[in-house]
This record gives structure tokens, sequence and C-alpha cells, in this order.
């Protein structure tokens, strides 16, 4: 089967391609049930992007839930083997309470998650093939990586509380110096400890140009996690590191993510089309031995990167009346397909945009419009 | 091009001369017309007048790159944003206020009427008080008077509005100032321009304390 890819929304253009991406690279697809049994997420609620899940009872009485979250399933689905890595890609449709409208969406969704005995190879290649998605949406992307666990040691080191840190991540999350010294002050803690974690968040660059601050303004706190982050920036492959930048804004929910965890940008998309990270105590939390790091792609913000706007609903409409052989119309259609699209009315709605207006009487064509 | 909204009224006036000040001039703003987008395409700047309540919607879709905005709203919409700079201008604070008579009966449930249905709800939730909100647009200040509301939470700048309707405050929520916000994605793409702007007005900040 031929495909003419011009007939192929944006998305679903990334779609086709990030999926021979993933399957290239031994990600199998993942195909899954649109519902799930609602327990799984009330367990799991935090981990849920957003709070609302569209629920029903199924026939025997079972509450089910329209999938909010595809991650869950894998892991509770996976299976712990020594030495071994699952490999998996997904492509499925989520249904999520939208922050901005406060209503449900339908969002696609494509990822990948590798679960398993995660090593630094399988992080490197996971974080690899999230810089190679992003340059597959855009050449203009950027692929912002952090740390969780230097910010739990910087955090152990200046005394921030348990129950202050979520408000402290909050500030980080945002960039928001003014804030999170308020905060420090309130808590107690030492102005100069508080000024390294406003210092952290200041930091953004490229790897190779921000390292030395990243170390001299750290020094033995977080050393080793320091160290594990540029040595697995450093092993991305060739070409994609490029896009990489250091950057202590992007989170995750500690009680689930730990180590590594970015977030992609691509130029004409007000917000992240990327979002993943490890999330080994997720799998703890599930009851899973192993580790595991993926990450998803939102399909849904790339719209607006459509850079053509269609100018004609149809290249060419050929018009006819009442009593025109049905052979004639068919000859008629079969000429001007050649030259692009066709529609055949018998009159024209308002508004209705074409490039070529074609009348058709007793098997005579005539063209009597050409916007081309 | 760097989109920055400006909140309009004299808080955006303060803001552009900080922005010019740091290098971001657009002489056309300051004609007396009713045009709301100027551009300086040498300095590579577009400013807009926009309803300071709607600077966070701006920057969080990505129609501005940057912004300012109250940090009431910013509080209350919880928008997906960079928060940079607390710009030190605008002060004023959230705060609880009711009549002069007004005693907190905890076995009631608190009637709370408010613009910042979020900020109230939040604040109570934190006291664990319970507590029935009343959405009002304006006018907050009659709800305790015309006894709609036990309390208000609203905002206060010199306290003389309350005063004058025999009001008063009884708690501070959170302080409030104007914040120079920016889009996420923006920061990645135009991070030359908005580094620039944040360290040229905080400079400016810390020179004016």
């Amino acid at each position: 089967m031929n495909i003419n890819d011009s007939v192929l929304k944006y998305d679903e253009k990334t779609i086709f391609a990030l999926r021979e991406l993933y399957s290239k690279y031994g990600y199998s697809q993942y195909k899954m049930s649109k519902f799930e049994e609602y327990d799984l997420y009330v367990r799991n609620k935090d981990f849920l992007i957003s709070e609302g899940v569209i629920t029903f009872n199924d026939t025997n009485g079972r509450l089910m839930a329209l999938k909010p979250d595809v991650t869950l399933s894998i892991i509770k689905n996976s299976k712990d083997v020594s030495g071994f890595v699952q490999k998996l890609y997904y492509n499925e449709n989520v249904y999520r309470v939208s922050d901005k409208t406060h209503s449900f969406k339908e969002i696609m969704q494509v990822g990948l998650e590798c679960i398993g005995d995660i090593d630094d190879y399988c992080i490197s290649e996971v974080l690899s093939l999230a810089a190679k998605s992003l340059l597959t949406i855009k050449k203009e992307a950027v692929l912002d990586i952090s740390h969780l666990g230097i910010l739990s040691a910087i955090f152990d080191y200046a005394g921030i509380p348990e129950d202050g840190r979520d408000a402290i991540m909050k500030s980080v999350s945002e960039k928001n110096p003014h804030e999170l010294l308020r905060l420090c002050a309130d808590m107690g803690i030492e102005p100069c400890k508080a000024g390294l974690i406003r210092t952290i968040i200041g930091i953004y660059g490229k790897p190779d140009e921000v390292i030395d601050t990243l170390r001299s303004v750290l020094g033995e706190v977080a050393e080793n996690e320091v160290d594990e982050l540029y040595k697995i920036i450093k092993s991305v492959d060739p070409g994609y590191k490029d896009i990489i930048r250091i950057d202590f804004s992007v989170i995750g929910d500690i009680k689930y993510y730990n180590g590594i965890v970015f977030k992609g940008f691509v130029s004409g998309v007000p917000s992240s089309v990327l979002s993943g990270g490890q999330y080994d105590r997720l799998m703890k939390k599930m009851m899973k031995k192993s580790g595991a790091i993926g990450f998803a792609v939102y399909l849904d913000l790339l719209e607006r990167l459509l850079s053509e706007v269609r100018m004609y609903d149809v290249d060419t409409v050929i018009v006819y009346g009442d009593g025109e052989d049905i052979m004639s119309v068919k000859r008629a259609v079969e000429q001007y397909s050649k030259e692009g699209s066709v529609s055949v009315q018998r009159a024209i709605p308002e508004r209705f945009t074409y490039k070529r207006l074609v009348k058709l009487s007793e098997g005579e064509v005539t063209v009597l419009e050409n916007n081309a | 091009m760097l989109n920055v909204a400006l909140p309009k009224g004299r808080l955006g006036e303060k803001v552009y001369a900080m922005f010019e000040a740091a290098g971001f001039e657009c002489p056309s703003i300051k004609e007396q017309n009713r045009k709301l987008i100027f551009e300086n395409s040498e300095v590579g700047v577009r400013y807009f007048w926009v309803k300071p309540s709607d600077i966070a919607i701006y920057v969080e879709r990505g129609a501005a790159d940057i912004g300012v905005a109250g940090k009431d709203i910013l509080l209350e919409y919880n928008p997906d944003v960079y928060e940079l700079l607390d710009l030190d201008i605008g002060k004023c604070r959230m705060a609880v206020a009711a009549k002069s008579d007004f005693r907190d009966d905890p076995r009631r449930t608190l009637r709370v009427a408010t613009k910042f249905t979020n900020i109230a709800k939040n604040y109570y939730a934190s006291l664990d008080r319970d507590i029935d909100i009343i959405h009002l647009n304006g006018s907050i200040e009659i709800a305790p008077i015309l006894d709609l509301s036990d309390v208000i939470v609203d905002i206060v700048e010199t306290g003389k509005t309350l005063k004058e309707n025999d009001l008063e405050v009884f708690e501070t929520i959170v302080p409030i100032s104007a914040r120079l916000i920016s889009n996420k994605s923006s920061f990645k793409f135009k991070n030359e321009q908005i580094e620039k702007i944040v360290r040229e007005v905080s400079a400016q900040l810390k020179a004016s304390n």
C-alpha cells in the first residue's frame, strides 16, 4: 500500500516516524484495552498528571476507568526477570482533565518504557531516543535534564524538613528565587544554604558550559550524582547532545521518580511536548523489584506546528445539473482527479472554497472559475 | 522578536520604564493613541497592553514570551509559567477582612465572599476551617455589611476603602507584588533576551534598594 504523505496530518506523520524509530531500537508495541480497573488509579492518584478520571460500571458491576495514563498499566503487567530489560512503546489515547479548560480531553500519546535491570546504558539509550523524538518533530528543540538525586542531596545538606520539600520543589520548578528564599527563611534555613538552592535554580545551559559552575557551587554536596548526570549526558549519541540543557526546574514527584528526569520542548509549542524520567520508586510501590525509565510525547500539542494554512477546501468542484449522465460525471471526475482533489456537487454551499470551478452540462465541461 | 505583555495602567507604565532602561526601548508606546501593540524591530521587542488579570493566560499559552502579573493572579490561576523576578512594585496584600465587631464562631460554617476563590479555599483548607465560598466579581466590601458573608478575602492596598466601610483586616494571607513571568518554552528558545532582561532589571532593583 502506498500512502501519499500529503494527506497525513503533522501528528499522524510524527506517529509513524516515532514508531519506526522505536522499533529500530528493539522496542515492541504494547497494545492495551481502553479501560482499566479504577482501583489502579486510585492507589496511585498522585502519579497521574490530572486528577479527573472518567469512570463507569462494567457488566459485572466493577468500577472501570477510561485510561488516564499508560505507564501504570504497563507496570502492572510487567514481570521481574533478572538481567532482562523489557522494551516497549505505545501509541494510545488517554483521557484527562485539561488544566486549561477544566474539561475532559482525549489525548493521543506516543511513548516508551524500559523496565527491568536498568543500567547506565538503558538510561543513555532512552535519553538518546527522547532527543531523537524531539528532533523528529522539529529541528529547533531542547531537552532539559535534571537529576532528582542532586536536589535531594542539596535539601538534605540544607536541612529542609520533609514536610516543607513539596513547597520548595514548587519554587524550584517555577525558577522562583524570591519565593524560595522566603520559604527557606520561614523554615529557619541558614541563608548561605538557601543561597545554594537559589544558585541551582539559576543554572541553565548546555552541560559543558554549566558543569564547572555546578561542581564549584556544590563541592562535595551531591558530587556522585553530578558525576552520574554528566556521564549519562556525555554518553548520548553524538549529534543529539547539542539540544540537551541542564535545568533543575524539571522535577517529578519524588514519591515516584528518582534519578534522571527530563522534559522536551520544540519551538512554536508553548509547553513541553515530551516528559519522562526514572521511576524506580513507583515500581517499588507497585511491588516490582525492577527499575524503570520512560517518556511520553504529547501529540495533541503538535497541531500548533502546522506550517501550511489550507487555502482551499478542495482543488476542483464539478457542478452538474439534473439529468446529467452518470458516466459523463465519472469521466469528468477522472480527468480532474489527476490535478488534485475533486468534489462533485449539485450546488455550492456558502464559504466553500476551491481552486477551480467546473460546470458539466450535457457531457460538456466548462471551466467557470480558475483561482489557482 | 520578544513578545512582552504589559498590564494596562500605571503599573504597566512603571514596568515599561524598567524594560526601557534594560535596553528594550520602544518609543512608539509613549504616543497618545488607542493602539494596543507596539513594536521596535531594531531591538527585537514587541509590547502589548493587556488586562492585568489576563497576562498569565497570554504568557502560559505562548502569545507573550514574558509578562508582568500580580502574585494574586498567579496564586489564583496557578499558571504553568516561570516566575523569574519579584519586581517589588504594585505592592499590597491578600487579606481576610470583616466588620470591626466580627467574632469568628467555629461552630458555624464561615461564609467567605471573594473574587479569589482558589486563594480563599486553599487558605481555609490549611486551617481546616469549613467555609461557604461566595464568588463575587466586585464591590466585595459590601458583602459583610449586607450580611451576605461573614468575612471577605480581598486585596488590601492602603486599607482606606475598608475603613470607609467600617471593615478591618483580621489576617494577612500573603503579601502581593508584581512578578516577571516567562513562558516555559520561550525561556528555552529566547533564553538570551529573557536572561538579559532579568539580569538588567535585577540590577535596577538592587540599585534602587
